[in-house]
């Protein structure tokens, strides 16, 4: 397999094109399963009632928030390394989504952290880096939308990606290295859960429907800037012609 | 099933607001990208087509 063929805008766009629907169908099925065992199968919990249920999204999210950001720095890496066009526009296509995800990990934790603390926020190690990362997303989208010289601005937001991804450990982290009121991890790859099997089991089905929605949409944002980039080309003239 | 009725479903056992403040929210943020995203698209299909045209004059 050539990997350099796949890395060519004219072959990654219709090639992004046929699978986005199948990564959307999954992403929506998976959802619905996720969403079946969130709120019929997986039992009340013992201390919390019926709000943990926050958990089947807010743990995914918060999940979501962090790997979307360590992808988006692993192409901001290659861009800058191999100088690949693709690379970047992959980067790109990952912030929006990741940050969407960040917001709704601090929003479900604030829902959560009300009823359960009785706060709806508190500067602990692990919200303040949460949010940290929220300004990464939104600060290297703002950057490189500042950069009118897209190359220039692709360079200048994988630096960034790759200096704040120096957050994600800190994140992870953050409930062993300092004092938290939020609580440590309680899926791990070390030890077994600390949890239901029902309740894990939604828990990892909602995580893997925000993977195959992340997929569905980053591919679909980067084949819209594919488009815009190679606007000049013979192929994505010969796009225009058919539909959007 | 685990639930009585949908009132007590949607009661969430007196969490109603939070459990479904935070689901209500994701849904919203899910909706709203992806129209976003559509709406993008079309701007950008569309201005990529005038800019096309221009060129043939």
């Amino acid at each position: 397999m050539n990997l350099y063929h796949y890395a060519s805008p004219s072959t990654f766009y219709p090639l992004a094109g046929k699978l986005i629907p199948w990564f959307a169908a999954l992403a929506f099925l998976l959802a619905i399963a996720g969403l079946y065992i969130s709120f019929f199968v997986a039992p009340t919990d013992f201390q919390q009632g019926e709000g943990y249920r926050i958990i089947f999204i807010h743990v995914p999210a918060a999940w979501m928030s962090m790997f979307i950001y360590v992808v988006m720095a692993f192409w901001s890496a290659i861009g800058l390394a191999w100088n690949t066009r693709l690379s970047f526009v992959m980067a790109r296509a990952l912030a929006p989504t990741g940050a969407m995800f960040t917001f709704v990990a601090l929003w479900t934790g604030a829902f959560w952290g009300k009823p359960m603390w009785g706060a709806w926020w508190v500067w602990d190690a692990r919200l303040t880096s949460e949010l940290i990362l929220l300004f990464l997303y939104v600060g290297v989208m703002a950057l490189q939308a500042a950069i009118d010289d897209p190359r220039r601005a692709d360079r200048a937001g994988a630096l960034l990606n790759l200096v704040g991804v120096i957050n994600v450990p800190i994140i992870y982290f953050s409930v062993k290295w300092w004092n938290t009121l939020h609580q440590g991890s309680s899926v791990s790859l070390t030890r077994a859960p600390s949890m239901a099997q029902t309740m894990l089991w939604g828990m990892l089905i909602m995580a893997l429907a925000a993977w195959m929605y992340t997929i569905a949409v980053a591919l679909a944002r980067a084949r819209t800037l594919v488009l815009e980039r190679e606007r000049q080309t013979e192929w994505v003239r010969a796009q225009l012609e058919g539909q959007p | 099933m685990i639930w009585n009725s949908w009132q007590v479903f949607w009661a969430m056992g007196g969490y109603g607001l939070y459990v479904w403040g935070s689901f209500g929210v994701t849904l919203l943020c899910v909706v709203a990208e992806v129209g976003l995203l559509r709406r993008h698209r079309l701007q950008v299909w569309r201005r990529l087509k005038r800019m096309k045209s221009w060129d043939i004059q």
